[in-house]
């Protein structure tokens, strides 16, 4: 194995591992409202989020080689470019996950490549045109167009239903919700699944093992599909408390409403030809679908939160991808990557470390929202 | 202005996603509600009313049309080459 076969396969061990922060990043965009609202227990959720991300994976591979190509000139990436990319991404997702900001992996993705790039190879070699239209207009308006068509849903939803017992309201909707969220998982699996399939393989191109233009191999798409599947599996318990609990008291027909105006603008935008983050359509959706309801509770301060966490996605992990860059670069060749994929390990271990205590597991959950991510224990104390 | 922004794609995702993002909710919620009639004032509420003959038709429609949606929107992930 020479030096280069020992980057190579460091950076595709990393793209996984990024693979696998976007599946649990991004468990609470399909599952966060049947969760909350009871109708799936939050176990079997992310299990069948998971299987869905999984088949969804495998059904299209259509954007995976643009992701990269379409942003960055493809001939200034080298591998130690991914590398730091990846990290940047990494340590973005890990972060704004502590936190349990819903934040878009994509975007995460897409900054650390371009803040890389940059370090790399300057400005020119960012193609600002395809960043603006295809990255930054989709993140502005897909959130709002989520969000009116869920407000729009959930206000006829309520209108339409009036008068119906809330047992059997509930009843009915919550089995709606399952079929909308399932939806947006496969949705979700043809997504994201394939941005990771599109840096690998942009990684085995610029290592000479595939030529350009080449498609992702079999196994590439096999081990995206199965690292996505699995980080969905573990849920972001954070993210989908925060989603399900901190934004908006949700009922299961306002999760369904939000789920089905995710799903819409998800697939018809795909098809249109627009790339957008599930993670944005879904926060917008879920905000609607609080807005549309007389009398519901819509924290506001933490919809504030999100969206400030979402301008900062593409800046922060470029400049933590640029840094990535620099110091591998810095130290130079094999031992340069080394030491980032170190720094990167010890990180998502102080992360996971830290998460810890205390945890949000899929038993507390749906605890009462105190205000913070993390429930408050059982005992009364004061304020 | 057309490169930065594909009014073209914006248009017609903002048409499907209100017809089938708000529409197939709303078409659901006709069908709940065709299988739950509201109670009457009149009648004791011990015994809640059940759904008639068109109750379920109109419920049966409604759900069938929604599954179908659902079978479209597999089938475009599917073909999305």
């Amino acid at each position: 194995m020479t030096g280069n076969d020992v980057v190579l396969a460091l950076v595709i061990t990393t793209g996984l591992g990024f693979d696998f922060t976007n599946g649990f990043h991004d468990t609470g965009n399909a599952m966060a409202t049947s969760i909350v609202t009871g109708a799936l227990r939050p176990r079997l959720a992310v299990a069948v989020s998971a299987l869905l991300n999984l088949v969804g994976a495998f059904l299209s591979t259509a954007v995976a080689a643009t992701i990269a190509g379409g942003l960055v000139n493809s001939h200034d990436v080298t591998l130690t470019v991914v590398m730091a990319g990846l990290t940047g991404s990494i340590l973005w997702n890990l972060t704004t996950w502590f936190l349990g900001i819903p934040s878009s992996s994509s975007h995460a993705l897409i900054g650390g490549v371009v803040g890389a790039t940059m370090a790399a190879a300057g400005g020119s070699a960012v193609k600002w045109q395809g960043l603006v239209s295809k990255v930054i207009v989709p993140a502005a308006l897909s959130p709002v167009i989520a969000g009116v068509v869920a407000a729009l849903g959930t206000y006829l939803v309520y209108r339409l239903t009036r008068g119906v017992s809330e047992d059997s309201q509930r009843h009915g909707f919550r089995l709606g919700q399952i079929g909308s969220a399932c939806m947006v998982s496969l949705a979700h699996g043809t997504n994201d699944a394939q941005k990771t399939m599109g840096v690998i393989t942009l990684a085995l191109i610029a290592n000479g093992t595939l030529s350009a233009g080449a498609k992702s191999p079999t196994w590439v798409i096999a081990s995206c599909a199965g690292a996505i599947a699995l980080g969905t599996y573990i849920g972001g318990w954070r993210v989908i408390r925060a989603l399900g609990k901190g934004l908006v008291e949700i009922d299961a027909p306002q999760g369904m409403t939000s789920e089905s105006a995710s799903a819409a603008v998800i697939l018809s935008s795909t098809d249109f030809g627009y790339s957008l983050s599930t993670t944005h359509v879904a926060t917008g959706s879920i905000l609607g679908a609080g807005v549309g309801r007389k009398g519901a509770v819509v924290r506001w301060q933490i919809a504030n939160r999100m969206v400030v966490a979402w301008l900062l996605t593409l800046p922060a992990a470029a400049v933590v991808g640029a840094l990535a860059y620099w110091g591998a670069d810095g130290i130079g060749g094999t031992a340069g990557v080394v030491a980032i994929d170190v720094v990167l390990v010890l990180a998502a271990i102080a992360f996971y470390a830290a998460s810890r205590h205390p945890a949000v597991t899929p038993e507390n959950v749906n605890a009462a929202w105190t205000g913070s991510v993390v429930p408050r224990a059982a005992r009364r104390s004061g304020p | 202005m057309n490169s930065w922004i594909n009014l073209d794609a914006l248009w017609k995702i903002i048409v499907v996603g209100v017809l089938v993002g708000a529409g197939l909710p709303a078409l659901f919620a006709i069908g709940v509600r065709a299988l739950n009639p509201p109670a009457r004032t009149d009648r004791a509420a011990a015994t809640p009313p059940a759904a008639g003959p068109i109750g379920y038709l109109v419920a049966a429609v409604c759900f069938a049309v929604v599954l179908a949606a659902i079978g479209w929107g597999v089938s475009v992930i599917v073909s999305h080459r």
